[in-house]
């Protein structure tokens, strides 16, 4: 194995997972709400009975201008570079809003969330979806 | 109002967390995912610092009754580990190591780059819904 230390990160990267934490554990502090990105856009293009889409519409907007406010006060651009394109994107983005749909979750619902409350079928879908993504960047750069 | 600023801070503490941790760069998400080559292990700070502070709260949070801003803790029925369970995780994986882009981070990026995520974003709303009539339909 070989480290990449050119791209290392694990302060900011430390820092951010923190305050993803936060803002997981006050939106069940203050809205008793799971935050799983999947989930909460789930239930707008597909409501509920129940209706409840206001809040999500507002975490939404909040997650976008999360990044803004970054650029802002570090002053510097967030760097954002693209690993597919052509049909691979969409194909990518079917793939992850299906497969979050269907095992109800995504990093942050079963990942942060999940693995928090110590529930086993989140730790069993982050392993399994964790597994598959590494085989599948393996297969895209290491072989054929 | 006081509710709503709220909902409206923590989906932006939590889109600085994905700026500011590498999440929304799909180049280092990737760099992440890809072990057995020259392997980035930022991410995992992110995901051990997000579930570490969670879980710390959480035990403070569970001695309350009940959110400060509604009626009751909503949290997912206990469901066993199924075969949707197993089997959306694969997709998923699978969408995130072509893209480097999970749905958080998907959507954050949108004011940064719309050119190049909204396709993805519009392809995986349209999976959300597809993957919830499915779920609706399912047979247990």
């Amino acid at each position: 194995m070989t480290i990449d230390f050119a791209s290392f990160t694990p302060a900011a990267s430390l820092a951010g997972g923190v305050m993803i934490g936060i803002a997981a554990l006050l939106l069940m502090l203050l809205h008793g709400r799971v935050m799983g990105i999947s989930g909460i856009l789930g239930g707008l293009v597909r409501p509920t009975s129940g209706g409840d889409v206001g809040w999500r519409v507002l975490f939404v907007f909040g997650a976008l201008l999360g990044p803004l406010i970054v650029i802002y006060l570090l002053g510097r651009p967030v760097a954002v570079q693209p690993v597919a394109d052509g049909m691979l994107l969409p194909v990518a983005g079917l793939l992850v809003g299906l497969g979050t749909a269907i095992g109800s979750g995504c990093t942050s619902g079963h990942g942060i969330c999940g693995l928090a409350r110590l529930s086993l079928r989140s730790a069993a879908a982050v392993g399994i979806f964790m597994c598959a993504a590494v085989i599948t960047v393996y297969v895209i750069r290491h072989t054929g | 109002m006081l509710r709503s600023l709220t909902i409206i801070f923590i989906g932006a503490l939590f889109g600085a967390g994905l700026a500011i941790g590498g999440m929304l760069n799909p180049a280092k998400v990737a760099g992440f995912l890809d072990i057995f080559g020259v392997w980035d292990p930022s991410l995992a700070f992110v995901m051990g610092g997000g579930v570490v502070a969670n879980f710390i709260g959480m035990r403070l949070v569970q001695r309350r009754r009940a959110p400060l801003f509604a009626g009751s803790f909503r949290l997912p029925d206990a469901a066993g580990i199924d075969r949707h369970l197993v089997g959306g995780a694969v997709l998923f994986g699978v969408g995130w190591g072509l893209g480097g882009l999970c749905p958080g981070p998907a959507v954050s990026s949108l004011v940064l780059v719309p050119g190049d995520v909204g396709l993805f974003v519009v392809m995986m709303l349209a999976g959300l819904f597809g993957g919830r009539v499915l779920m609706a339909r399912r047979t247990r």
